[in-house]
């Protein structure tokens, strides 16, 4: 069975994110979070990630978020660099 | 008003916490590492994080810059590339050994200034001079290009260079340091020293600090926060020698009015070049918000 594209992106230092994707056309989108603040802004980071997702034209696969506080725009830049490597897109 | 440049603060761009604090401590520029802070393996990746900074961060007054990679290496191209839309300004190019170096990156501006609609000529650089090869080429370096805002000097690859080492006293680096400053003073852009590594040393930060000023530096490179205080202590003109610096431009003014080409001040008559040092304090004090209608810097 071929693998599913993995990519990964982050660090679980504080006020940052460590993002891993694994693509997959056919499944459904899942996105596990953990946050350290998941009670207070759980819904605005999953609207980031899956803003950021749609952008990137991601509708299938698992996508598992661990929070450590990090800013909308660090989740931007790590979700978008773990799909890219999961794509093999972007060279370095 | 004077951009003020006694600080540039290195700010690794793949630490987000550190990069929205950033603009926190003050220092009159930051400049976001691409290059030595980051290893190979993460070079998209923190590329991507200071795209996503540069679009949602204020960063205040602080003028901001990157520290790109250098153009003949396979990252420095993308970066530019994907700081220029993200609305990046300012462009610190490591390792300039030659005019060409500068040249090269002035092209690849150009071309996206009309890529991306941006009014001619607004991309700046700084060409940081960190070799023997470029403190030797310092002259022609800082006349390369109108987008050179500065020239700094680094001296961990200098002394590299020179198979030597930093000391205390730092005459190793003497030479080079009075070169480079020469060098952009003689071009009209500033003169940025290097960093300072030894953060527990105070008293060798402040002597080196008032050395670097002492040369005709605008200012220095540090490495943290705690750094800053220090640096703008002493670039920026004391209290007295700013009321002086008053007089001197009030005294000019009134000789001006009074049709006398004879600048009198406390009996002393004072020239040409004493004139332009006081303007120069005055715009140093204006662009700290010293002077009347301005907060304390």
């Amino acid at each position: 069975m071929k693998k599913a594209p993995f990519g990964k992106a982050g660090t679980l230092e504080s006020n940052d994110v460590l993002v891993t994707v694994e693509l997959n056309e056919e499944k459904p989108l899942e996105i596990e979070l953990e946050s350290i603040v998941k009670a207070q802004f759980g819904s605005q980071l999953m609207h980031t990630v899956t803003t950021t997702l749609k952008n990137l034209g991601v509708a299938g696969g698992t996508i598992r978020i661990i929070d450590k506080g990090a800013l909308d725009f660090a989740i931007r830049a790590r979700v978008i660099t773990a799909v890219n490597r999961a794509r093999g897109g972007e060279a370095l | 008003m004077k951009q003020l440049r006694r600080t540039m603060l290195f700010v690794p761009a793949d630490h987000p916490g550190m990069m929205f604090e950033a603009p926190v401590f003050q220092p009159d520029c930051i400049i976001f590492d691409l290059e030595d802070a980051i290893s190979l393996k993460e070079k998209d990746s923190a590329r991507n994080l200071l795209v996503e900074a540069l679009k949602a961060i204020d960063f205040g007054n602080c003028e901001v810059f990157a520290r790109i990679n250098p153009l003949y290496t396979p990252f420095g191209e993308k970066d530019v590339r994907r700081l220029v839309p993200a609305g990046l300004q300012n462009f610190r190019l490591p390792m300039t050994e030659s005019p060409e170096d500068i040249l090269r990156l002035d092209q690849l501006l150009t071309a996206l200034e009309k890529e991306h609609e941006l009014p001619r000529g607004e991309l700046k650089i700084l060409g940081a001079i960190e070799t023997a090869k470029g403190v030797i080429n310092a002259p022609a370096i800082a006349t390369a290009s109108p987008r050179l805002i500065g020239i700094s000097f680094g001296a961990e690859d200098f002394t590299r260079s020179m198979t030597t080492e930093r000391s205390q006293t730092g005459e190793e680096l003497f030479w080079a340091r009075s070169h480079v400053v020469l060098a952009a003073r003689a071009a009209g852009i500033d003169a940025i020293d290097t960093v300072f590594t030894a953060l527990g040393d105070e008293e060798g930060f402040d002597r080196e600090v008032s050395m670097a000023k002492q040369l005709g530096f605008s200012g220095k490179s540090v490495i943290h926060p705690s750094q800053i205080k220090t640096v703008h202590r002493i670039f920026t003109p004391a209290n007295d020698e700013i009321i002086h610096a008053q007089r001197i431009i009030n005294a000019m003014h009134a000789a001006e009015a009074n049709g006398s080409g004879v600048i009198v001040v406390d009996g002393k008559m004072v020239d040409s070049p004493v004139v332009l040092k006081a303007q120069r304090v005055l715009d140093l004090a204006k662009g700290a918000n010293l002077l009347p209608g301005g907060g304390e810097a």
